[in-house]
């Protein structure tokens, strides 16, 4: 059966392909398992904390009583636990909010924050990948000379600095000594219009500066690999310009790590905006999240399911790395034995 | 075939050695061996970018440990004098660093009473606060009218003018001693509007502060006067204080006999050379509680230093062990232990920052707390880099050998396979510091701990404070940010230095 060379590769493909279902089940399995068992642990620490409110004037402690008895806190740790997995983490029920939003839905309100912090991530991205991109191929092709120096070297400076530095200084010499843009984001509900942007602006470029530089750094060093690699010598042996190659070889074949790279940097940056959003006053889930935790009593509904979302976010963003690597380049097979 | 087998009965002398006279020898090496070590030293120093980024941070090391110690003369480590208070927002002054614009001055713009009150110190004391007008009593069409604008450049030192203080008699007698001893005016009269709530305008003015000149356009001040009789001020008196018959009151006494205080106004200024004993001077400014930043920064640089020293170190122990044994046995205990160190990476510093502060703060301390969760997830970079380490050498030759001449489990572990990790291992961990740092930072900057207290700091903690004074006072955050960035731009080029020196496989292919 295996005698002709097609069936051959029909039969390794196919084997490919199950082994990599295989191992995206296990990852996948392996990722809920995990967010799982990390939400069951908040739950579990958090509802050991004592957080029966404190006697104070003007509180009627039998209503607050009547409450907890009626929201079910009065029951044994694992009877909630249970009520918590059927619930929250099937139902999708996360409860109320206790002390940032009072009995406001605790889903819905995240929902709400939802939309800020994909927006500024996005037009980050949007920005940064271009550039990221640009002045790598061009360090890339400059190797060895000043410009290629110069970019590596800004990029050590770039890529180090933390994230909130690039915000005092844009706030500073931006936003107090140039005033061109405003110190906060705009209020309001419209996120989409041309002043929500202009407002943005600053986040996006203290974003933008460490994304832009990971980037630069990480094309520099594929494209490079690819440009001294055998077959672009072939291609150029064979007669193709040295742009005719750089495009149709050299950066076709380093887009195929680049690429989960970026999609990876955009799941990962959601969960890593969080300071940015505080500085810059944007309504998204980060200054949300820490509230919930600087509150007193801290907010123990949000802190539960914004938990499990950025335990999930960080999973997923591990993921999709390491599974775009398998399903672009097919000398990549993730799982496989020696 | 047979009488080959009495070998034993060869005579001796038959046996002679096959190459007698050309013995093979080995050939005497000419150079010195290089040690693993030392050749990673010295494919090290060859790297200039690493070299200068390594002296960077010996020099914020040495900064961290010394600066406290310099500074120890400073009046902020002193805990229970609040008196520093008073002295917050002071911009960086230094005689040495003064051509780096760190000379205490500013550039502001004054209504017509704030910029009298400047001239009003100046008459008095003696200590010029203007030090350049550069656009003089001008209107300002946005503002009233009537009101007129200074565009200066102001000496913030010399700007902080007068205060009220409260002695008891004793520490009243101390000053005037002081004074007598260095010839340095502390004490300024008492004035007779006791309702003047800023102790600058000791000079006739209304009570809006806009001072009332005579025809002269000179102050008319307002000194109050006592008897000759008085006793209480024995000490150095200002020029006008002349008349024997009628000297000047230099303070407002209060109280009853038995419990009498005094409330004087005094220089802030020299008041501080006489609390701490040197002119006020601060390199770096002060904080907006008046805390030095020069030293504050340094003992928050400490605590940084040690917590990420300590956790990296807790870290390697943790993690060479933990990989150590995955990767040496394998099998269903790599992917048990696998399993565990997945889940535990799965936890977001965040949330095991918070949970660590929720429950454990009260026993051991907001740094404590903090302290558990680097060690929580912090190890399994380390572990998995040793098991990776591990099962690339697991199967060598020489490992087998090993085993075969009977060496134990851990002898295999720790003595034969272990030190090959040594170069990632090492960079690994040292790359750890700035993690941790930073980590620390954004943590404590978010204002999910908070580690501020009299006698503790961090990096990040003075970020957090110094936010709020961005546009005003932008020297409390810019020192921090300026360490923090330098730390770790340092760190990654030392870091990639170290990484390059330890790979073998480098060796040569630079330069």
């Amino acid at each position: 059966m295996h005698n002709k060379p097609r069936d051959e590769a029909a039969y390794s493909l196919r084997k490919r392909e199950t082994q990599v279902l295989k191992y995206v089940v296990k990852r996948v399995l392996l990722m809920l398992m995990v967010t799982l068992i990390v939400v069951s642990m908040c739950f579990i620490l958090v509802k050991l904390l004592p957080i029966k409110p404190a006697v104070q004037f003007g509180k009627d402690m039998q209503l607050i009583e009547m409450r907890r008895e009626a929201l079910g806190y009065n029951k044994p740790l694992i009877e909630q636990y249970f009520i918590f997995l059927q619930r929250s983490v099937i139902g999708g029920d996360w409860g109320v909010s206790e002390t940032l939003y009072l009995g406001q839905d605790v889903w819905s309100k995240f929902m709400e924050k939802m939309p800020a912090t994909m927006l500024v991530n996005f037009y980050t991205m949007i920005i940064a990948v271009p550039l990221g991109l640009m002045f790598g191929i061009y360090a890339a092709l400059k190797k060895n000379k000043w410009q290629d120096h110069f970019i590596s070297t800004s990029v050590i400076i770039f890529v180090s600095v933390p994230s909130y530095v690039y915000a005092f200084l844009v706030q500073y010499f931006l936003c107090f000594k140039l005033k061109w843009f405003p110190f906060q984001m705009e209020p309001g509900n419209d996120l989409l219009s041309w002043k929500t942007f202009v407002s943005l602006v600053p986040a996006i470029i203290s974003l933008g500066f460490g994304i832009v530089a990971g980037l630069t750094r990480y094309t520099r060093a594929e494209l490079t690999e690819v440009l001294t690699s055998e077959f672009l010598l072939l291609a150029r042996t064979k007669g193709l310009t040295r742009s005719q190659t750089t495009v149709r070889h050299a950066l076709r074949n380093s887009m195929v790590p680049i690429f989960p790279m970026i999609l990876g940097e955009f799941i990962g940056i959601i969960g890593g905006s969080l300071i940015i959003e505080q500085i810059f006053g944007i309504p998204g889930v980060g200054p949300l999240y820490v509230s919930s935790i600087t509150a007193s009593p801290p907010d123990y509904n949000f802190f539960m399911l914004l938990s499990a979302f950025y335990t999930l976010v960080g999973l997923v963003s591990g993921i999709i790395i390491d599974l775009s690597y398998g399903f672009v380049d097919p000398r990549i097979r993730m799982g496989s034995k020696k | 075939m047979s009488e080959n087998k009495f070998y034993q009965n060869i005579p001796k002398e038959k046996f002679v050695f096959v190459d007698d006279a050309d013995r093979l020898h080995d050939k005497k090496l000419e150079t010195k061996p290089v040690s693993y070590f030392r050749d990673v030293l010295q494919r090290f120093s060859r790297n200039r970018a690493s070299v200068v980024a390594s002296i960077i941070i010996l020099i914020l090391f040495l900064y961290a440990i010394f600066g406290p110690i310099i500074g120890r003369n400073n009046y902020t480590t002193s805990l229970t004098d609040t008196m520093y208070l008073n002295y917050g927002k002071l911009p960086p002054k230094n005689k040495y660093l003064a051509f780096l614009g760190m000379d205490g001055t500013s550039k502001v713009t004054l209504n017509d009473p704030d910029f009298q009150i400047l001239r009003g110190i100046y008459e008095e004391t003696g200590m010029n606060p203007v030090l350049e007008v550069y656009r003089a009593a001008y209107t300002d069409s946005t503002a009233s009218k009537t009101s007129r604008f200074y565009d200066i450049k102001v000496d913030n030192y010399y700007r902080m003018g007068m205060i009220y203080l409260t002695f008891t008699p004793a520490q009243y007698a101390d000053l005037q001693a002081w004074q007598d001893k260095t010839g340095i005016q502390v004490i300024y009269p008492a004035i007779t509007d006791a309702k003047q709530v800023n102790a600058n305008i000791w000079y006739k003015a209304n009570p809006k502060g806009i001072p009332q000149l005579d025809k002269d356009g000179n102050f008319v001040p307002i000194y109050r006067t006592t008897t000759p009789t008085d006793t209480s001020y024995t000490s150095l008196r200002i020029p006008q204080d002349n008349d024997p018959e009628k000297p000047m009151a230099y303070a407002r006494v209060t109280g009853t006999s038995t419990t009498r205080s005094y409330v004087a106004r005094v220089s802030k200024y020299q008041y501080f050379n006489y609390r701490y004993g040197f002119e006020p001077s601060f390199p770096f400014g002060t904080t907006d509680r008046g805390q030095d930043i020069f030293t504050r920064l340094a003992a928050g640089a400490r605590f940084s230093f040690m917590l990420a020293i300590l956790v990296s170190s807790i870290n390697l122990f943790i993690g060479a062990i933990y990989g150590a044994i995955e990767g040496y046995y394998g099998g269903a205990i790599d992917l048990t232990m696998e399993r565990i160190s997945d889940i535990l990476a799965g936890i977001p510093f965040i949330v095991a920052t918070t949970l660590f502060q929720l429950h454990m703060a009260k026993h051991v301390g907001v740094a404590g707390a903090l302290f558990f969760a680097f060690i929580l997830t912090g190890w399994i970079g380390m572990a998995a880099r040793v098991r990776m380490q591990f099962y690339r050498f697991k199967r060598q030759e020489y490992v087998l050998a090993a085993r075969t001449l009977g060496a134990s489990d851990s002898r295999l572990m720790f003595k034969h396979i272990f030190p090959n990790s040594m170069g990632t291992i090492i960079t690994g961990s040292i790359l750890v510091i700035p993690g941790v740092i930073f980590s620390e930072s954004s943590m404590t900057y978010l204002g999910i701990i908070n580690l501020e207290s009299s006698t503790m700091t961090s990096v990040g903690t003075m970020l957090a404070n110094g936010k709020n004074f961005l546009s005003t006072y932008p020297f409390i955050i810019f020192f921090p940010s300026l360490f923090i960035s330098l730390l770790m731009i340092s760190f990654n080029l030392f870091g990639n230095g170290l990484r390059d020196a330890f790979n073998p496989s480098l060796r040569g292919v630079e330069d």
